[in-house]
């Protein structure tokens, strides 16, 4: 790491810009010993600056002034869709796929949500799985004890409409018939990513209705 | 080393010369019990690599503690119990005990025909985990066990209607729950369909069917030589 961070020093000092070759990194220059690390971006800041444009307007507002101007509502708004708490509500093999998307490979957590087993600390409620007549009433109250504002996912064709069990004698006909729903997933199960999309679409709803009541 | 076992080897060899049938162990053991079991045991056989034996609401307490306590048979462990509908039959359920042995690594099925109107002696005096298969034979089935410690239902929703494995039972069911807005919970009625019963026949128009499929009419002739099996990727 010393001898690296040597190398940069050495780099800066005399003037150099490191070459992107193919895919490998290659410092040239007598100083360096002809240092290459495959794949692996060990130099300079290459990416340029961002292109978006309010991002810059952003950028060049909070350098010149210091501080930025909007309204409270869309503070607010980027604030609930940026930390949505999720009431795990597991009932069947959709909560498989519901772990999955909590695990690493996609990694709900980088949107700022955390799973929370207290209905009374959640915004959103996920429900994953086949929502039985003998669970309708618990979960109505579960739902009763979440905070406003609160939302809610219907995961999977279960509890989307009954699905595979729809003509049962024992199943739910769909979980909108107990709590209001704000997003259906299709699938059987739907794939982690199918959930991930209904979470930004959930998230994208919430930007667009805001909350705040007038 | 590797070749000495070949100079034995004329030695085992003999018994299968001899004419003696060799007895499955297990059509030993079921003809063993019937013949202890002294007119208990109404029926045995072994079908399928499977021994079943049969006997009476009567002797079924007796039966299961011989399974148990004989040193031939230590069937120890509870497996499931469950049952069958027969709608026909003047004995309207067969109720179905499977039991292992872990001493002699085998498996046992057990019978007994039961009415609808007649009680079950609890096996939870000798098999302390049939407590809870038989909860769930009385909630699928409707068979009340005598001298259970907890004889209620164990899957299906509180108060709920019916038996759902019999054969009568309608797959809907007689209730179905929603959310009263008025009353401010979840209320039950009884079950309204929106979406209409749908039939399936698995008859796929790709095989099988008598019928000849549009623009698929001259393919008649090829056909006859598959009864039934026009194969698209032929």
């Amino acid at each position: 790491m010393a001898v690296k961070d040597d190398i940069r020093d050495k780099v800066s000092l005399a003037g150099l810009q490191p070459e992107q070759v193919g895919g490998s990194l290659v410092q040239g220059g007598p100083q360096t010993g002809g240092l290459r690390v495959e794949g692996v971006q060990t130099g300079l800041y290459t990416a340029g600056a961002d292109r978006e444009v309010t991002v810059r307007e952003m950028n060049r507002d909070l350098q010149d002034k210091g501080f930025l101007v909007t309204s409270t509502a869309d503070v607010i708004n980027w604030a609930r869709t940026g930390s949505l708490h999720w009431m795990t509500f597991g009932l069947a093999c959709c909560a498989v796929e519901m772990m999955h998307l909590s695990m690493p490979r996609y990694d709900l957590e980088r949107f700022g949500t955390a799973p929370r087993a207290s209905p009374r600390q959640s915004d959103l409620i996920i429900v994953a799985g086949t929502l039985t007549n003998k669970m309708a009433p618990a979960f109505r109250k579960i739902y009763d004890q979440m905070p406003e504002p609160r939302y809610v996912i219907s995961m999977g064709s279960c509890a989307n409409g009954g699905g595979y069990y729809h003509f049962s004698y024992s199943v739910v006909r769909g979980c909108d018939r107990v709590v209001p729903v704000d997003v259906y997933v299709p699938g059987c199960p739907p794939t982690a990513e199918a959930l991930l999309y209904g979470i930004l679409q959930l998230q994208r709803k919430i930007r667009r209705t805001g909350t705040i009541v007038r | 080393m590797a070749n000495t076992p070949v100079a034995d080897n004329p030695a085992p060899a003999e018994p299968a010369q001899t004419p003696e049938v060799q007895v499955d162990p297990l059509v030993a053991l079921g003809e063993s019990i019937a013949a202890r079991g002294k007119g208990a045991i109404l029926s045995q056989a072994v079908r399928n690599g499977e021994l079943t034996i049969e006997t009476g609401l009567g002797s079924l307490l007796e039966t299961v503690a011989f399974l148990k306590a004989d040193s031939s048979c230590r069937f120890a462990m509870l497996i499931d119990v469950t049952a069958v509908d027969w709608p026909g039959r003047e004995k309207r359920f067969d109720l179905v005990y499977h039991f292992l042995s872990m001493y002699t690594n085998r498996r046992i099925r057990l019978k007994v025909q039961v009415g609808e109107e007649e009680m079950v002696p609890s096996v939870t005096s000798i098999h302390p985990g049939a407590n809870w298969f038989e909860r769930e034979v009385f909630d699928m089935f409707g068979l009340v066990f005598s001298g259970h410690p907890d004889m209620r239902r164990i899957l299906t929703d509180y108060g709920f209607r019916g038996h759902p494995l019999r054969k009568d039972f309608p797959l809907t069911g007689y209730n179905e729950v929603r959310y009263d807005e008025v009353q401010k919970r979840v209320v039950y009625e009884p079950v309204r369909l929106t979406a209409e019963w749908r039939e399936f026949d698995f008859l796929s128009p790709w095989e099988g069917g008598a019928f000849a499929l549009p623009g698929d009419e001259k393919a008649g002739d090829a056909k006859a030589g598959l009864p039934g099996s026009p194969n698209i990727n032929r």
